[in-house]
Order: C-alpha cells, then sequence, then structure tokens
C-alpha cells in the first residue's frame, strides 16, 4: 500500500467527521493565533515607547543653566551657546540652538490663545528637536539675523486659532507685537502625559528676546550631535568647553564631586531612551510570559481533543488491523491526519493572526515578531503530531480483539 | 512465508495434496492469573477441511467466541498449535499476521463493525487496498462482491443509512472481496430479525456452494443446522462433532459421498 493510498484514506478520516476536525483545527488556530498575536501586542507596545523617545531626537543634547538667580559668570547666554559650535575643538556637534521660552498669549482678531510654550531660537532647532515643519516653511538664518518677527505655530495652537482658517500668512499679536505665521508644524505624538507637544510656537531668537524674554541668559541649548553614535563624545566635547567659558574648577573646593556644584547640566536623550527601552522590554518579558502560559493552555486543548479524537476511534483502527491493515499503515494514516488538522489549524492561525495585527488592539498597533511565529507553530504542530500519533500507535499496538471490545 | 493464497478456482478441489484450512491442536486459552484465572478454552481439537461448511454451537462462556477470535488471528492463543492453511499462525510476526488477516482470513462480526461514516463500496474495497489491489480493479471487484449479496444499488450508502441486514450483508462482501481461504463469521445473524437471517443463510449456503469454507458461530438451533458440520462446545471443550445432511449439502452433496454422512465424536 502506497503512500498517496494512505493519504487518501487519512482526507478522507479527516473529511468523514467534520465537525470534530473543524472544531480539532480551531482549537489549533486559537492557540498559534492568541499567541502570535498576545506577543505582537507587547512588541507594539514596547516599539510605541521607543518611538515615542525616538520623536523626541536621540542625537540631541540639552545644556541647561542649574544656577538660580545667576552670577553673570556663570550664566549661559547666546555666546556661550555660539562658542559650542567649534570646529576644532568640537568637531562632533553638527548645530547649536540656543533657546529662549516664554509664556505668551497668541491672538488673532480676537480669539486669543494662551501658548504653553513660547519658544525663540535658531532654525537649526527644526531639525535638533526632531519637529518638522508641515505647511509653510520654517523661518530662515536671514530671519533671526533680521530679527523678524515670523512665528511657526505647533498644531493645537492652529487648531484653536485658526478653526477652518489657513494659518499661514495671518498676522496674530504676542505681547503687543505683531507677528507674522509662516509655517504650521506636523503633528507631534505626545511625549509626556501633561504637556501637549503640539500646543506650542517657535519664532526666531532675535524677535523672542526683543518683545518678550529682554537680551539676558538662554534656557537652553539644544545640541545636536553629528551621529545618534556620536553623542557621548559630542557632549565630553562641549562640557569642555563649557568647563572653560563658565571657569568652573574640575578639581572642586570640597564639594567638587558633587554634580549640583556644576552651573550647568547636560541631558542625554539617548540615556532616557536606554533607561525607557529597560522599561519596554520588562513589558515584553512579561507579555511573553502571558503568551506562554496561553501556548501551555492551547497545547494542552490540542492535546486534549487529539487524545479523545484517537481514543474514540481506538475500535476502529480495531476493525482495520482486523481486517490485514499492518500497524505501519494504520500509524501512518494517524500521523498523516493529525498533521493536516495541525498544520491547517496552524496556518489559519498565523493568518488569523496576521489579520488581526492590522487593527489597533486596545489603542496599540501590533507589530508581529517573526520568531512567535515559528515557536507559537512549531510547539502547536509538534504538540498535534504527538498527541495525535502516540495514542494511535499505542492502539495500534493491540492485539485486534482488544482495540475491537474498547469502549 | 505465507502459503499460497486461497482463491475460488483451488477452493473446488477439496484434493488430498491440500493442507487443511484449519488445523487446531490442543488449543488453550487462561485469562487472568492465579485464583482469578478462567479457562475459555481447555485444549481445543479440530480440523477444518477445504469447502466445509461448520457451525460452532454452544451456550454462553463455552468459549466459541475465543476460539473464533483466535481462528481469527485477532487474538493468540496461551497454548497449543494452530495452522491455517498449513502455516503455523504463532510463529508469525505483526506484518505477517496482518498479511494472514488480509489474504486468507474474511471476518464476519455479530456487530458488523463497518467503519462508520464511510460508504459501502469504501469499507468493501478497504481489504483490497491494505492488500495492494490498484484502485480500478478495487472498485470492480468491491462493486462484483456488493453485487453478489444483492447491495450493488447502495453502494454509496453509508452504513447509518442501511438497514441491520444491509450492514451485515455489507460486512459479508467486505469479508468476501479478497477471496479467502476461510470465512469466519462471529454470530452473523445475531443482531438480524428472521428475514435478514433468511437473507444472510441463502448467501452463506450459497457461499458453500461456490466451494468457500465457512465456519460460524450460532445460538440458534436453525442457523446451526443449515450447516454440514456442527460442532457443540461446551466449557472450553469440544462435546460434539456431528456432521448433518443440511440443506447447504445440497449443492455440494455429492464431493461429500466418499465421507460418512455423520459422525459422532466425544473428548475424553
Amino acid at each position: 500500500m502506497n503512500l498517496f493510498e494512505i493519504l487518501r484514506f487519512a482526507v478522507r478520516g479527516v473529511t468523514a467527521n467534520k465537525l470534530r476536525s473543524a472544531l480539532t483545527t480551531l482549537g489549533i488556530l486559537i492557540g498559534v493565533g492568541a499567541v502570535i498575536l498576545l506577543v505582537a501586542v507587547g512588541n507594539g507596545s514596547a516599539k510605541q515607547i521607543t518611538d515615542r523617545i525616538a520623536a523626541l531626537g536621540t542625537n540631541t543634547l540639552t545644556v541647561q543653566s542649574t544656577s538660580r538667580g545667576g552670577a553673570s559668570s556663570t550664566a549661559i547666554t547666546v555666546e556661550t551657546a555660539e562658542a559650542l559650535r567649534d570646529p576644532v575643538l568640537a568637531p562632533d556637534v553638527r548645530s547649536v540652538s540656543p533657546v529662549v521660552s516664554a509664556s505668551a498669549t497668541i491672538t488673532y482678531q480676537g480669539a486669543d490663545h494662551s501658548v504653553q510654550q513660547f519658544v525663540g531660537t535658531y532654525p537649526t532647532y527644526f531639525g535638533a528637536s526632531n519637529t518638522p515643519v508641515g505647511t509653510g516653511t520654517a523661518f530662515t538664518e536671514e530671519d533671526v539675523a533680521q530679527g523678524r518677527r515670523v512665528l511657526v505655530i505647533g498644531r493645537t495652537v492652529a487648531e484653536e486659532l485658526f478653526p477652518g482658517v489657513e494659518p499661514v500668512g495671518a498676522e496674530v499679536t504676542v505681547g503687543g507685537s505683531l507677528f507674522t505665521v509662516v509655517g504650521v508644524l506636523e503633528e507631534k505624538s505626545s511625549s509626556s502625559g501633561f504637556q501637549d507637544a503640539n500646543d506650542v510656537a517657535i519664532a526666531p531668537l532675535t524677535a523672542v528676546q526683543q518683545t518678550l524674554t529682554g537680551y539676558g541668559p538662554v534656557s537652553s541649548v539644544v545640541v545636536e550631535a553629528a551621529g545618534s553614535d556620536r553623542v557621548d563624545e559630542a557632549q565630553a566635547q562641549i562640557a569642555t568647553i563649557l568647563d572653560q567659558r563658565l571657569k568652573v574648577s574640575t578639581t572642586g573646593s570640597g564639594n567638587g564631586s558633587n554634580p549640583n556644584s556644576s552651573p550647568y547640566r547636560i541631558q542625554n536623550a539617548s540615556q532616557l531612551l536606554e533607561t525607557q527601552s529597560e522599561t519596554a522590554d520588562t513589558f515584553t518579558v512579561l507579555l511573553g510570559a502571558v503568551a506562554g502560559i496561553s501556548l501551555l493552555v492551547g497545547g494542552i486543548g490540542i492535546t486534549n481533543i487529539m487524545l479523545v479524537t484517537v481514543t474514540e476511534r481506538t475500535r476502529e483502527i480495531g476493525i482495520r488491523k482486523a481486517l490485514g491493515a499492518p500497524r505501519r499503515v494504520i500509524l501512518t494514516q494517524f500521523l498523516a491526519e493529525a498533521t493536516m488538522l495541525s498544520l491547517t489549524g496552524g496556518g489559519l492561525g498565523v493568518a488569523a493572526a496576521l489579520i488581526g495585527s492590522r487593527f489597533t488592539v486596545v489603542g496599540v498597533k501590533p507589530v508581529i515578531v517573526p520568531s512567535s511565529i515559528a515557536l507559537a507553530l512549531g510547539v502547536s504542530v509538534a504538540i498535534g503530531l504527538f498527541f495525535g500519533s502516540v495514542p494511535a500507535s499505542r492502539a495500534a499496538g493491540l492485539r485486534p480483539i482488544d482495540a475491537l471490545r474498547y469502549e | 512465508m505465507i502459503g499460497p493464497l486461497g482463491n475460488g478456482a483451488d477452493d473446488r478441489s477439496t484434493g488430498s495434496g491440500h493442507p487443511p484450512v484449519l488445523d487446531v491442536r490442543e488449543l488453550t486459552k487462561v485469562y487472568g492469573e492465579g485464583e482469578a484465572a478462567v479457562h475459555a478454552l481447555r485444549g481445543v481439537n479440530l480440523v477444518v477441511e477445504r469447502g466445509d461448511y461448520v457451525a460452532i454451537m454452544g451456550s454462553s462462556g463455552s468459549g466459541k467466541s475465543t476460539l473464533m477470535n483466535i481462528v481469527g488471528c485477532l487474538d493468540v492463543p496461551t497454548s497449543g498449535r494452530y495452522l491455517l492453511d498449513g502455516v503455523d499462525v504463532s510463529r508469525l510476526n505483526d506484518r505477517q499476521l496482518a498479511l494472514v488477516r488480509n489474504r486468507l482470513i474474511g471476518f464476519v462480526f455479530q456487530a458488523f463493525n463497518l467503519i462508520p461514516r464511510t460508504s459501502a463500496l469504501a469499507n468493501v474495497e478497504l481489504p483490497l487496498a491494505y492488500a495492494g489491489v490498484p484502485a480500478a480493479e478495487r472498485r470492480r471487484r468491491a462493486l462484483a462482491a456488493l453485487d453478489m449479496v444483492g447491495l450493488a444499488g447502495r453502494a454509496g450508502h453509508e452504513p447509518n443509512q442501511l438497514s441491520g441486514g444491509q450492514q451485515q450483508r455489507v460486512a459479508v462482501a467486505r469479508a468476501l472481496v479478497t477471496e479467502p481461504a476461510l470465512v469466519l463469521a462471529d454470530e452473523p445473524t445475531g443482531n438480524l430479525d428472521s428475514r435478514s437471517t433468511a437473507d444472510m443463510l441463502t448467501i452463506f449456503d450459497e457461499l458453500n456452494a461456490a466451494g468457500r469454507t465457512i465456519v460460524l458461530i450460532t445460538h440458534e438451533p436453525e442457523v446451526g443446522s443449515r450447516a454440514r458440520r456442527l460442532i457443540k462446545l461446551f466449557d472450553g471443550q469440544i462435546s460434539a462433532d456431528v456432521r448433518q445432511d443440511g440443506p447447504a449439502g445440497a449443492g455440494g452433496a455429492d464431493r461429500m459421498l466418499d465421507q460418512p454422512t455423520a459422525t459422532m465424536e466425544r473428548i475424553p
């Protein structure tokens, strides 16, 4: 009896009891699908966290002054910031954008909106802080040099002040001065829970200093490193320059080891990313454990239905043996049946998971992990094959009369 | 490894060159062990020649089903020798036993034992499939066997669409389709009404007339009376072995003239 004949027997065996076959397939489908989708959701939420942090810009450093009230010798000014742009001492710095910020109210045709962050800076800030302009244009170096009163607003500001109106070209009033809106920022995903990242307005540094903040020290300096792998070098270089300019004695007096004694602080986005990635990893491990448990439960389900299926057919195996079926033929038939059911169920489970991953699940866009497909499919099919063929092997090894009498 | 396969043409000649189809010597079967041991068979000797029609009768627990299962290679004896068509079955391995069940024996069960949810034709084809017969020939032979039991029109029906009598006729067709040396029937009419029983017995008569060797177990005297040879089992031993001139004898009576029409044999 050749293999093709046995396979035909197996097909007939599978189709003989359609409901049972369908339920077995469904059990495997759910087991495989659930595991893949669960891991995908875990992976998706981890990726979401990483993306949010990456949106902040991974190769930027933020320099802030720590001195309060500020002795003029340790304050960070525009001049200090300009000194950081030094191709010799700081070759790994791509751009330096001094930032002054204030809170201000923007008024347009009677409507007013109190903007959370009114930022004055250089055009390089848009690239460094990863806030691209959506419609319109950013301001230029020349605008900064001339102190032109132009303004790029965030999406929230645009919606508040210009409902249904094109904001670019409009004239708004900020602190009594007239600004022209030249661009609207692209929508940005909210990076921190409390602050609306889209409630922002950006203008040339000089214009903001003229109208709002005056020519004092800057709030911070955003430094962009030449690449995300050059961040640590850039940080060291600007620290050296700042130490020189602000006359910080590295030997310190008594409490030199205390970082608070330094008049400035450098924040590194990649450090933040690292911390957050660890959190995300923990999350993935947790979901992986949940997925593992579902795989176990799914496996027990498959085991159960396979055992029942084969046990129920012990009598049939007895009949086949009485008619002269060799043990090998019976085994091959049951193994082929188990393979068909497991592979069909597993394949449909993968398909279901792939379709399911196209939808957003509890606010998370699932991202399929390829290894989870292999694992879920492998484990389910292996369990299906094992528990489909082992009881069949046991039954095929019985004397025909014992298999026939089996209840 | 296996002796010549029986086929219809050979069965016609009950010549002296052939070994008996069935040669059972001092067969015993014990279930359980020690105190709880049940002796189902206590030394049975039985020789069945080619073309014979034997009915085995006996009360419940007389060991007739046990004997039948051993003869049909479904079970193994505790001790004793069993030659089927001259081959010592106890020496065969699992694969060879499968071959013996497939080629030499056709078994009809009391409970029909058709494969559920599988058409009558596919059920009858099954032993041929295990024998490796090509699909086209398998189909032809299975249809011929179904035609012989009068069920050619029901080839596509599944067991649950057939009456008990029809199911048993499918089972008989399945037992015959490989043209076995020996047809065994374990209470084939036990679950059938009187009309189906009559149909079934007619089929067995025809089979025997065509030269097929038949051994059947029955409770019913009218079934036993149709056979040429009636064996009675009592407590695991043969208590009577009578050759009788039943209706089945009419077809092949001329062949039996050289043998005594009735013999009595008592096992001590």
